[in-house]
């Protein structure tokens, strides 16, 4: 009888081609991605060495990163410079052979929103990007994990990598989330209580309960938070949501390969017994809406309670803060709504039904920013966008936008700003800004209120 | 790539946890799309006073003169988290450091400084704590010494550390040499691999379908 295995060693035993001198493994990559900010280096890399692409069919890109997020968008960017990271990009793109999703293809948006959308990334496939994120996708059971550009050079000439094989984690997530309480706030109460540091190194599988119940938009924005916690990458063991959620997405399996597909899929589980390096419980029904108060995720509290004793000076002045602050009612001054974390159709309904029939506070700057351009269309024929702008947040088009700053548009001077996205690093969406990252639900309430707030007191 | 075996060169403590690589290169510092000019941007957040221009700051570390010339970093843990920005370590390489010595890395950076000539040495609190007051108090008499073939780190007083590197990240370090050549010589397991493989999960090659 074979010994169980976890879905990790499934997925890594399937992929291995040769063990090589030295303690590492080569593997077969399944799908490569790109974006224009850290994919034309590569891409032109490969050139410069009179090399190609093994498999232009299994690689794609796609301008996200530095793209204008106004409306009426060309090549042209506010960031200093920006145009020739697209131009080069298109350019290397073109003469490759890879399938490239342009400023204004109708597919285009965030690599981690797009690549699930398009059925790119597949369960028990192995994916990787140059874009820390890259592990979002592993909420798909796919093997997924960001790279450096040398990296996706290698995999782009090779169609493989050479990897060290990483330690395996599973965070098991027992009970219910409570009402107004979301994946964004599990994975951050993960990372306050281990660590940013906690998942270094592990394919960390993510079950329990508490996942299993998750749609795959919420399984996405739990494993996109993965980077955060130092992890390799995330899984998600596919299930029937899976599934459901793949069928008939432009690159899934098409006809009689679909079944076939399905079958094999459906093996992708940790066995019962299956054991890990390193074993995580978290109760999903303790768990509040999370608010970050410094300048790591692992700086972070629940929203009733107040900045530790713990909290060290440096990410205290930064952030204009003091030990014993409640981070309710801390006033803001800036609202974003986006990212690879929490910018999909679900997160945009969730936030916009708290903004039905209301505006935001006199003075704040907010925006909501589609993960896609087909976000955005579903969004609009919702009409979310109504009601984000009759509430007083900019509606844009899709793009990775000012979840960190490239030199272009930026908030104001100073500005205190609640955010969506995943990283509250000092000077990540400018110099001085002082970021809070939260939930969409919590950044919706907090821009209405003009003040970190409980989005639970704005459920009606 | 440049092979490391020994260096010998003055220090820079930055002893703090979680340094991200937007702390590194922050994004507006990325302003072409090859992999240099990347120098004047390290650290500019921290580097230029208000986070921006180019007027130095006087407190931050790196201009410090009596670090001038500095070829090791020294820093807390998980340094290099955050971003996977290759250019962080490209930064880094292009104003003249060639380790990094700290108490965690994370991942994607360690991977990139593998393939890029840059050690990543991990050593212990206790250990980076006693290196950085050495040198410290006199950078420049107190210069370290790396030698990558046998893990060593010693300072002129005769102390010593040891640090652990993956058999096959010596290998490339050490003998500079290009990954994408060494796997393409593995072609024929490669090929095999996918022969199998596309009977198996015909799903996954896209060409096919």
């Amino acid at each position: 009888m074979t010994p169980p295995r976890t879905l990790f060693a499934k997925i890594w035993e399937r992929h291995r081609i040769t063990d090589l001198p030295g303690g590492m493994t080569l593997m077969a990559i399944d799908r490569i991605f790109l974006h224009e900010r850290t994919g034309a280096v590569a891409l032109r890399g490969l050139q410069a060495a009179g090399r190609g692409v093994a498999d232009p069919a299994r690689a794609f890109c796609v301008m996200d990163h530095i793209v204008d997020t106004r409306p009426g968008r060309g090549d042209q960017t506010l960031m200093p410079g920006g145009q020739a990271f697209i131009t080069d990009t298109r350019a290397a793109a073109q003469s490759t052979g890879i399938t490239l999703f342009d400023v204004t293809d109708p597919d285009q948006g965030i690599v981690h929103v797009i690549s699930p959308e398009l059925g790119i990334v597949l369960p028990g496939a192995t994916l990787i990007a140059p874009d820390s994120h890259t592990c979002t996708q592993g909420a798909l059971g796919a093997f997924a994990w960001g790279i450096g550009s040398s990296e996706a050079e290698h995999a782009l000439a090779t169609g493989t990598l050479r990897v060290s094989q990483p330690r395996t984690m599973r965070v098991s997530f027992s009970g219910r989330l409570g009402a107004g309480v979301t994946p964004k706030d599990m994975a951050i109460a993960l990372i306050a209580r281990h660590g940013a540091a906690g998942g270094t190194g592990c394919a960390v599988e993510f079950a329990g309960d508490a996942v299993a119940s998750l749609d795959m938009e919420g399984r996405m924005t739990l494993c996109n938070m993965a980077a955060e916690f130092g992890a390799m990458s995330a899984l998600i063991a596919p299930d029937v949501t899976t599934i459901e959620y793949l069928k008939g997405r432009r690159y899934a399996p098409p006809g009689l390969l679909w079944g076939r597909a399905v079958k094999h899929w459906r093996s992708l589980v940790s066995d019962p017994g299956a054991t890990f390096e390193i074993e995580i419980a978290m109760d999903a029904g303790a768990i509040e809406p999370m608010v970050s108060w410094g300048t790591s995720p692992e700086h972070s509290v629940g929203i009733g309670e107040s900045i530790p004793a713990s909290a060290g000076e440096r990410a205290l002045t930064y952030m204009g803060v003091h030990k014993g602050r409640a981070l309710r009612g801390l006033p803001i001054n800036a609202a974003f709504i986006g990212s690879c974390t929490n910018s999909r159709l679900s997160d945009l309904r969730r936030a916009a039904a708290l903004l039905v029939g209301r505006r935001i506070a006199p003075g704040i700057t907010a925006l909501c920013v589609p993960g896609s351009t087909a976000v955005k269309r579903a969004a609009e024929a919702e009409g979310l966008d109504k009601v984000f702008t009759a509430a007083g947040f900019e509606w844009r088009e899709s793009g990775c936008s000012m979840c960190f700053f490239a030199g272009g548009e930026r908030f104001p001077a100073g500005a205190r700003v609640i955010s969506s996205t995943n990283r509250n690093f000092e000077g990540r969406q400018g110099p001085g800004i002082r970021t809070h990252i939260a939930s969409p639900e919590t950044v919706a309430a907090s821009a209405i209120a003009g003040a970190i707030a409980d989005p639970r007191e704005f459920v009606r | 790539m440049r092979p490391l075996t020994t260096v010998t060169a003055v220090a820079v403590p930055l002893l703090r946890d979680n340094i991200d690589t937007d702390a590194i290169i922050p994004s507006r510092e990325m302003r072409t799309t090859g992999r240099s000019g990347l120098a004047d941007g390290l650290f500019a957040g921290w580097r230029y006073q208000g986070g921006e221009g180019r007027q130095p700051n006087p407190e931050f570390v790196l201009n410090q003169p009596r670090f001038a010339g500095a070829q090791i970093l020294l820093a807390g843990q998980n340094f290099g988290c955050g971003s996977s920005r290759e250019h962080a370590v490209w930064a880094l390489a292009e104003f003249g450091f060639r380790a990094v010595l700290a108490q965690s890395f994370a991942p994607i950076f360690y991977r990139n400084c593998i393939r890029n000539g840059m050690l990543p040495a991990v050593l212990g609190g206790a250990a980076l704590a006693q290196i950085a007051a050495t040198v410290e108090a006199n950078p420049v008499s107190e210069q370290i010494s790396i030698e990558v073939a046998s893990g060593t780190i010693s300072l002129p007083d005769g102390r010593q550390w040891h640090f652990e590197l993956e058999a096959a990240a010596k290998t490339m370090l050490m003998e500079g040499l290009d990954e994408i050549d060494l796997t393409l010589k593995l072609r024929s397991a490669i090929e095999a691999f996918a022969t199998r493989d596309r009977v198996e999960r015909p799903w996954i090659y896209l060409e096919d379908l």
